[in-house]
């Protein structure tokens, strides 16, 4: 495998983005149609699902907590002209270390959380950095050493959950976690109306601030950028590739940790073993569609999030089954990959509206 | 020892060859010059047809010989069909190919649940009846061998082992075959001297779809007997096998017989005392350390075809 740019596409990304999007509709809206339900209902229920009342508000925003940060770790990694598709291990390893730490450690609680936070994210962190060594120093590609790093911490945790954090009833899953131990807060849950929802969503928003600032105000984030655009480049202007390749997988890796942490800790209480999380996967499609801009992560992550806590409803309401949210995140990512699709599409409109002008222009 | 030894092996042959047939799939891929990280999710594409097919057929044809084979076919066409996707995007469309593949496996895995819900309330597809394991005569009578490779086999495992050899001839004895590995390599050369890179790779893309998608349909019909959404990381672990393997045909059938014998000896520990000393968790990360090890021991001389996820 050869390494391919991931540049954020300049001029027209919006609306290569609104395209993927609408395309990924129809295509669920299909997919409706053909089992015989009402796309229209479908889509009414599924959204719904996510925004009826306070309390699913709330929840929709705990699911789009989890994606706004794998998000914002695979559009970190982009930056960097990385692909981090390792997102999954590391909420796994991040999340792994919150639970314990969760289980174990009993600390007056703004300590705690304190304690909570850097360990999901020196786990992530070090989950990430391997696959960045491995890069920089033995060039092995970083697609296929973070797929490794993931089924390595998918089988690690198997086996180390039952041994040393099971919980009382089931195998496959760690005892539950205290509230006064997790992410959630009594006030948070009673303004929400008992959603899930946990101080998450205020440690995704406030990454969000920073990766914005680390990546348009730092020496740090330029030269990561530069990089990430041209390492030949980059390397003749004196920037050191490789060191800026292991830091940026370190922070992607402490980023999709902090994911772990807020969906273990904060919106599960618990860890599932045989489970690969999705979430690292729907990342890919949350930083693709928000063209790797942290802001756009944040606003595509909230999209992600309402289709997937608004499906369970929805399911409950028609007879359309619930993976149909994954069916259109899936088709949205599709068609973002195939970009180029709709870059010739609009450039040609673009061009015949141009021409057009043109020619109005010497008509007058 | 031998006899924990002649017990466990069927399994591991058994284990042995989905992973192979997928991982003899993403070589035509990759060594046309695609990158097929969807093996995954075509894998269940194929492990989700096999199931439906003898699922809407057990009745009609309940003791019918083909309706086993029919369901191998339903997962060829199946996964060959899906990986069209892939060919298209990134031959096409010189999509970007690891976004493409990963698009494949989230598809294939939310599909999949979607249709088999829609047929059984819960997503799980269960078949009446797998291939009866059988002896082979006469060679199951050599000594030391008989025991190992010929008694209790599946016929699947004979198919794809003969699709395994007639692949490494197709590849490797054929001037087809030395086109398309050139495919690989140095595409605007094979270009220049007449051949279409673009119908090259998607022969090698359909194969890959249609091989995983038999490796799927193999799963369900030798020890699975039930699709339930997941093929668990086989596919991910058969590329892991292609790159230990470093992307040849004996590489690879080493490389599967190696972890999936380190997989099978994970999952028996449990039950064998002599097996148990070493915790299972080491079988079942090994083949994802050794495959990190192996590229970094080979990093100085990549076997990996040079034009493998460029677009032409």
């Amino acid at each position: 495998m050869k390494k391919t740019k991931y540049r954020s596409q300049s001029g027209n990304a919006f609306l290569v983005a609104v395209s993927a999007v609408i395309l990924g509709l129809i295509g669920g809206a299909v997919l409706m149609a053909a089992i015989g339900s009402n796309p229209f209902m479908g889509f009414y229920y599924l959204f719904r699902g996510g925004l009826m009342n306070i309390e699913r508000i709330g929840n929709t925003l705990a699911t789009a907590t989890t994606l706004m940060l794998v998000g914002l770790s695979v559009a970190f990694a982009f930056k960097t002209g990385l692909f981090n598709i390792g997102a999954s291990g590391q909420m796994l390893i991040g999340g792994l270390c919150a639970t314990l730490v969760a289980h174990k450690v009993f600390l007056p609680r703004p300590l705690f959380l304190v304690v909570l936070v850097a360990s999901a994210l020196i786990g992530g962190a070090l989950w990430g950095v391997i696959p960045g060594f491995l890069k920089a120093r033995f060039n092995v590609h970083e697609v296929v050493a973070t797929i490794m790093m993931n089924w390595i911490a998918y089988w690690s945790i198997y086996y180390f959950v039952p041994a040393y954090l099971k919980g009382p009833s089931l195998e496959t899953e760690s005892a539950s976690i205290a509230i006064s131990q997790s992410l959630r807060a009594p006030w948070l849950t009673k303004l929400f109306n008992g959603s899930y929802i946990n101080y998450g969503f205020f440690i995704a928003i406030v990454c969000v601030i920073i990766i914005r600032f680390v990546l348009d105000k730092t020496t740090l984030g330029f030269g990561l950028k530069a990089v990430g655009s041209n390492r030949w480049c980059a390397e003749y202007a004196g920037i050191k590739v490789n060191r800026n390749v292991v830091i940026s997988m370190m922070i992607a890796g402490g980023l999709a940790g902090l994911a772990g942490l807020t969906f273990y800790t904060g919106y599960s209480r618990n860890m599932q073993i045989g489970v690969m999380p999705a979430q690292g996967f729907d990342g890919i499609a949350v930083a693709l569609l928000g063209a790797s801009n942290p802001l756009g992560v944040l606003f595509s992550s909230l999209f992600f999030g309402i289709l997937q806590s608004g499906k369970g409803f929805m399911n409950a309401m028609t007879s359309v089954p619930p993976e149909i949210a994954d069916s259109i995140i899936a088709v949205i990512i599709y068609f973002t990959a195939t970009s180029v699709l709709f870059q010739r599409f609009w450039d040609r409109i673009a061009r015949r509206r141009g021409s057009r002008r043109a020619d109005q222009r010497e008509e007058e | 020892m031998w006899s924990t030894l002649s017990s466990i092996f069927p399994y591991a042959i058994a284990y042995t060859i989905p992973l192979l047939i997928t991982a003899l799939g993403g070589l035509y891929s990759e060594r046309s010059g695609v990158t097929n990280l969807g093996l995954e999710g075509l894998m269940l594409v194929g492990y989700f047809a096999c199931a439906i097919t003898i699922r809407l057929l057990q009745d009609t044809m309940a003791h019918s010989v083909w309706l086993l084979t029919l369901g191998l076919v339903a997962s060829v066409v199946a996964g060959a069909l899906f990986s069209l996707l892939h060919a298209f995007a990134s031959i096409n469309l010189q999509a970007d190919q690891v976004i493409s593949g990963t698009a494949i496996n989230m598809l294939a895995g939310a599909l999949t649940v979607y249709l088999a819900r829609l047929i059984s309330g819960s997503g799980n597809v269960r078949i009446r009846m797998g291939i009866i394991r059988k002896n082979i005569p006469f060679l199951s009578k050599i000594p030391i061998i008989g025991p190992l490779f010929f008694t209790q086999t599946y016929w699947t495992t004979w198919v794809v082992l003969a699709i395994w050899a007639l692949s490494w001839l197709l590849l490797y004895k054929t001037s087809f075959g030395l086109r398309l590995r050139a495919c690989g390599e140095h595409p605007s050369a094979v270009a220049s001297a007449g051949v279409n890179v673009h119908r090259m790779r998607y022969f090698g893309v359909v194969m890959s779809g249609a091989l995983a998608g038999l490796g799927g349909g193999v799963i369900l019909i030798t020890y699975s007997g039930e699709f339930h959404g997941t093929v668990a990381g086989l596919g991910f672990l058969s590329i892991a096998a292609l790159i230990f393997g470093q992307w040849k045909p004996l590489g690879i059938l080493g490389a599967t017989f190696f972890f999936g014998s380190a997989t099978t000896i994970a999952n028996v520990s449990q039950v064998i005392p002599s097996l148990s000393v070493v915790p299972p968790v080491i079988f079942k990360i090994f083949p994802y350390v050794a495959t990190l090890a192996a590229l970094v021991l080979f990093s100085k001389k990549s076997a990996a075809p040079k034009a493998s996820g460029q677009p032409f």
